[in-house]
């Protein structure tokens, strides 16, 4: 049982917890279906984005992000690109996917073989629309820049992790007229994507894009199971601040005892 | 005005690049193409000098930490590398179109070591940490003194509130309350002024960074001031 020592007990409890939300919100919309959800604006117009690409005769620009893949964000980015390079293979649409890291580039290239095969159109998949850049962050931006700048892209996607390129590009793509959709999860660069783009994903919907586009019953119960999971912890911050000002103010020993418990749980 | 090579190249590609600004030209792509060659090739050097050299190479033959340094001291030989060095090699499969799928092994063992890695991290850090934060200090703040400091309490207040009200506009199935309409509403509204408050602050950075690029043209190159 030694083993068991270094247990950090707080993240067990969490994860399971969490977990069998998740499930619990996947086992009820089999059975009865996905819950209805509130627009995301953002995801509704990246069909309109793309259609209004191919009604130009202009190519799609897809960027995720310019972290590698072990960024959680990237791995959601490629989800989001799986449903855009359905869009695109349909509409027969020019996409262009320049990339900073050799693994997201051979990634993207699977993601988007098996998104132009499921649209029936694996004839139209050239590896080419996936390019390698530079992993340095400005050398990258630079070049997505000229692209821009040259090719001039009716719709362009921004979705995964950015950090100070981000204005960059989107500023880039609003010179030149393109419809923009972005997405992430890194809250210091949101306010320019808002600022800069048509429609940004905030933070956690960027993360849910992915079961709205692909329409899967299993991720949108998931969504469900999320929800639970962020009423427990809106649940948790009212009560225990509530609880922490009471025991201080009182003095209560029993409710003084449950506030440190709470605390050293949350502290771990 | 400076004699100095470096300076007037430093100079002449800081221009290319302002070029931009103007619209794109022959210029901008001698700068933007020069630089992501530069940058390509020496993170290229970088990753094999930096982390295949010391990692793989040196630990699968000590006697090549002496190529770097010769008088460095002989790691223990380490064959367990010949394991991360197999999947590196898989990667290269994917020149081979036969074999291209077994280059999807190594992908998936860094998503999915990286990811599971960094799920404990952030559960700790992005989830639990933040919540303790935010409760911990109450809803009421006291000065040393013991007497209620106001504006610490209204600000606790309206962390606690604004916490709240923006996890409730991340909720994707529980909108139809009307109730919970509003407090989403809130939550987002909360958010953009965070947004507003952000972007001006950066702004104000990104002007520093023109400023000191304006300097090195003034001062360093020009020697105007």
């Amino acid at each position: 049982m030694a083993w068991l020592a270094g247990v950090h007990w707080d993240l067990v409890v969490v994860l399971l917890l969490a977990t069998a939300a998740l499930l619990w919100g996947m086992r009820r919309a089999r059975r009865h279906g996905p819950a209805p959800r509130r627009r995301i604006a953002g995801l509704e117009a990246m069909s309109e984005a793309v259609g209004r690409a191919t009604e130009m005769g202009r190519p799609v620009m897809y960027v995720a992000g310019t972290q590698d893949l072990d960024d959680v964000q990237t791995v959601a980015s490629l989800g989001i690109l799986g449903a855009v390079g359905e869009m695109t293979a349909r509409h027969g649409c020019e996409l262009i996917m320049p990339t900073d890291r050799s693994l997201v580039l051979t990634a993207g290239r699977e993601v988007l073989r098996e998104s132009y095969a499921s649209a029936g159109r694996s004839d139209d998949f050239v590896p080419d629309m996936v390019s390698y850049v530079s992993d340095d962050q400005f050398g990258f931006a630079a070049r997505v820049d000229g692209v821009i700048a040259r090719r001039r892209p009716a719709a362009i996607f921004l979705q995964g992790a950015f950090y100070a390129e981000s204005l960059l590009l989107a500023e880039a793509g609003a010179q030149v007229g393109a419809m923009q959709v972005a997405g992430t999860a890194m809250s210091h660069q949101l306010p320019f994507l808002v600022a800069a783009c048509d429609h940004v994903l905030i933070g956690e919907e960027f993360f849910a894009a992915e079961a709205y586009l692909t329409g899967d019953v299993d991720r949108l119960g998931s969504l469900r199971g999320q929800d639970l999971v962020k009423d427990v912890t809106i649940g948790v911050l009212l009560i225990g601040a509530l609880m922490v000002t009471v025991a201080d103010v009182s003095g209560w020993a029993q409710l003084a005892w449950v506030r440190d418990a709470l605390l050293a749980f949350l502290e771990g | 005005m400076s004699t100095s090579f470096e300076v007037w190249i430093a100079a002449a590609l800081t221009l290319m690049v302002f070029s931009f600004l103007w619209r794109d030209n022959p210029f901008y792509k001698f700068a933007e193409h020069l630089f992501v060659g530069v940058s390509a090739g020496y993170w290229m050097v970088l990753g094999f000098w930096s982390t295949l050299w010391p990692n793989a190479v040196v630990k699968l033959v000590p006697e090549a930490a002496r190529v770097t340094e010769p008088a460095a001291a002989l790691p223990d030989r380490d064959p367990l590398v010949i394991i991360p060095l197999a999947l590196g090699l898989l990667m290269l499969l994917r020149l081979w179109p036969r074999a291209a799928w077994l280059a999807r092994w190594p992908t998936a063992f860094a998503v999915g070591t990286t990811l599971g890695y960094n799920l404990v991290r952030t559960v700790r850090s992005d989830f639990l940490a933040q919540i303790h934060a935010t409760v911990a200090p109450g809803l009421v703040i006291r000065t040393p003194a013991g007497a209620i400091d106001w504006i610490a309490t209204g600000n606790q207040g309206v962390i606690v509130a604004g916490t709240a009200c923006c996890l409730a506009y991340f909720t994707y199935t529980r909108t139809a309350r009307r109730a919970r309409g509003g407090v989403a509403r809130a939550g987002l509204l909360l958010l953009m002024v965070a947004f507003g408050a952000s972007f001006a602050y950066a702004v104000m950075s990104r002007v520093s960074l023109l400023i000191s690029r304006l300097q090195f043209l003034l001062g360093d190159w020009l020697g105007l001031a």
